[in-house]
């Protein structure tokens, strides 16, 4: 088989057919043949995907098929074990980075692949069907390479960007502090310059690949109290004076390793700053802004993934004599999910596209799209664990670990209440 | 490829509207090893080749992005469409493989919606080729091909010369994904259009469908005590 990414699609009772032929053939057929290992724990969400596929280009349902292929073949198998065994699935990412996921929207001329806000929800929300922790790693990655790529000089992006977009390296973004969260603006972590050098002292917490990455987009204060003493320095692994915490033991994301990231006189070259001093919070603020979109995206995939598997049960399941989806009550729940399904998925199409034609309106409205969908797809994945029954509580079936991957969502990438005063920010300043 | 299958009501054929359509598997297989085949200097050029009506380009766009060069979409639809079959398709690559002097014309062993397993053989006929068909190995040695072939036996081992068809089975490659910027390239490439009629191929349809009923439900199972009862109860449905 090859090395480089392939797809095995042909169903099972095909399979065996075409392996019935010989006893050398059935040599050939081991239990390691991937073919076999994607039906053994496969989701096929392509009945709601004609719908997914609505109002997109032909170029980004081609962009949609092959994220869902990945996903089901690549992700979808593995998915329950790498939260089990808290596997950071650095192979099944690379290869991913080489159809082109490792920079999605950063610019070609590093090794990105140049596409826009639109293109890479869709794909996000494609991937996120195949493992939810995994697609939400490989999006904060994204996030830090078009970082790099957005606000770096050109020495930074050629240095950073091209092994960032191929995952030779992985990055990892450090704002929250053990005490500055939603007040990210307050952080404490210091950069002292001397010389040619920023001295960094502080610790950073919660840090998503923290530990196991290569690339620190590390936010500082250079300069005075609040936002405008805030600057963006690139800190690589194995830099002196740049150790970790612990590895947290969480609820869900378990594919990524959490870990504090703790920087002890640790000495970064003032080469590695990006942008001006007292640009870091900007810059911070205005990854964030794409960050939601994508992090909504795979709440997104995660509710489109539910809605199918709680329809399957359905209409599987037996009591009192028939399938339970004859059962009025959860029709009509199965339609109000799936009605909140459609809603998010307009909200946060919009909002990528006010963000890629740089509206005015586009942090307002990433805001809404991450505060609206990642509260509505929690609801609909819980519903659908309902709709499981007791079966639903088991770490057999799928469907809890997209409940417990996507509840983190409401909470990271500045909490749903954070989003709320963005909101208000904005609309009260409209006015007057 | 979970689709529920339904027969129409007239049992004339099944139903296909609003069915998902998506690239053959073995195709997918074909179009790999073509690609490979250009990747490794042995071809010039790979066509991407579809029979049907307009959704079909969707198809020869996957192929695109998986690398091909350039499609030709032969466009059928509507009655001749129903009709379409193994022969008539054999008929269009025929023509195509002249028209475009092709050295090698690769197909997919078999369709999995109806299992014919014929258009790859009646095509090199047709050209009077020679066939390589359940390639699991394919080389290319100067102007022949190597095929190592899955038989009911085992595997075979033959040399043809070019220009020849080939088939693929399961185990000759693992297609490969679409890149993000091969399906942006991909949409810059050109996929010629054409009727059968421009190739001089009649699509009249030398098979006509009388029937098509689902398979029978497959019945309960009956529990026996002992291996003398088993006998007995075989001998009596004179399966022994």
């Amino acid at each position: 088989m090859d090395s480089d990414g392939g797809k095995g699609g042909i169903p099972s009772h095909i399979l065996r057919r075409h392996c019935k032929r010989s006893r050398l053939s059935k040599k050939l057929f081991t239990s390691e043949d991937h073919f076999s290992t994607v039906l053994k724990n496969r989701f096929k969400f392509d009945t709601n995907l004609q719908i997914a596929a609505h109002g997109l280009s032909d170029e980004q349902k081609e962009f949609q098929k092959m994220a869902f292929d990945f996903a089901a073949h690549e992700m979808s198998p593995h998915m329950a074990e790498w939260d089990e065994k808290e596997i950071f699935p650095v192979e099944t990412m690379r290869k991913a980075a080489q159809l082109g996921f490792g920079g999605i929207y950063v610019q070609p001329e590093v090794g990105g692949s140049g596409l826009s806000r639109l293109d890479t929800s869709v794909i996000f929300e494609a991937l996120s069907t195949g493992c939810v922790s995994t697609t939400a790693y490989i999006s904060i990655h994204n996030m830090c390479n078009w970082m790099i790529d957005t606000f770096g000089n050109t020495e930074q992006r050629e240095k950073f960007c091209p092994e960032l977009c191929t995952m030779d390296k992985f990055a990892s973004y450090c704002l929250t502090e053990p005490g500055s969260g939603s007040d990210a603006a307050s952080l404490l972590t210091t950069a002292k310059l001397e010389g040619d050098h920023y001295i960094l002292n502080g610790s950073k917490a919660f840090i998503s690949g923290g530990g196991d990455t290569d690339v620190y987009i590390v936010m500082c204060r250079t300069g005075g109290k609040g936002p405008k003493g805030i600057s963006c320095v690139v800190v690589e692994k194995d830099t002196p004076g740049l150790s970790f915490g612990k590895k947290e033991k969480k609820v869900g994301w378990n594919s990524q390793p959490t870990r504090a990231v703790i920087l002890e006189d640790c000495h970064v070259p003032v080469t590695n700053r990006l942008g001006q001093e007292g640009q870091g919070f900007n810059i911070a603020m205005r990854g964030l802004n794409g960050g939601r979109i994508n992090i909504a995206s795979c709440s997104l995939g995660a509710a489109h993934a539910c809605v199918q598997l709680a329809r399957d049960h359905l209409l599987v399941r037996k009591q009192f004599g028939e399938a339970l989806s004859n059962n009025q009550f959860l029709q009509f729940k199965l339609a109000e999910m799936a009605t909140k399904l459609v809603a998010s998925r307009l909200l946060l199409r919009e909002a990528a596209v006010a963000l890629q034609e740089s509206r005015s309106d586009a942090v307002s409205l990433c805001s809404m799209a991450k505060l609206f969908v990642t509260d509505e797809c929690f609801n609909i994945c819980n519903q659908a664990l309902q709709m499981h029954g007791g079966y639903g509580y088991l770490k057999d079936y799928a469907v809890q670990q997209f409940v417990r991957d996507i509840r983190v969502h409401q909470i990271l990438e500045g909490t749903n209440e954070v989003m709320r005063m963005i909101i208000a920010r904005s609309l009260l300043s409209e006015s007057g | 490829y979970i689709v529920t299958i339904r027969v129409k009501p007239d049992h004339s054929g099944v139903v296909t509207d609003g069915v998902k359509h998506s690239m053959n598997p073995f195709c997918e297989i074909a179009v790999e090893e073509a690609v490979k085949l250009k990747e490794k200097k042995f071809i010039k050029e790979v066509v991407a080749v579809s029979c049907g009506p307009t959704q079909v380009t969707e198809t020869i766009r996957t192929a695109l992005a998986m690398g091909c060069d350039r499609g030709i979409h032969v466009e059928v639809s509507g009655k001749d469409y129903e009709a379409m079959g193994p022969l008539q398709i054999a008929k269009i690559f025929a023509a195509l493989a002249k028209k475009e002097e092709a050295s090698l014309v690769i197909l997919g062993k078999q369709a999995i919606d109806d299992d014919c397993n014929q258009t790859g053989q009646m095509t090199a006929a047709l050209l009077d080729w020679p066939q390589g068909t359940f390639a699991s190995e394919v080389t290319i040695d100067g102007e022949k091909v190597k095929v190592v072939r899955e038989i009911d036996g085992g595997l075979e081992t033959i040399k043809i010369s070019m220009p020849a068809v080939l088939t693929a089975d399961l185990r000759l490659n693992t297609p490969r994904y679409a890149t993000l910027p091969n399906i942006m390239k991909a949409k810059k490439k050109k996929i010629a259009n054409m009727k059968p009629a421009d190739l001089g191929v009649d699509m009249v349809s030398r098979v006509e469908v009388l029937r098509v009923d689902e398979p029978p439900t497959r019945l309960a199972g009956v529990k026996v005590e002992t291996v003398d009862d088993l006998v007995a109860k075989l001998k009596a449905n004179g399966t022994i």
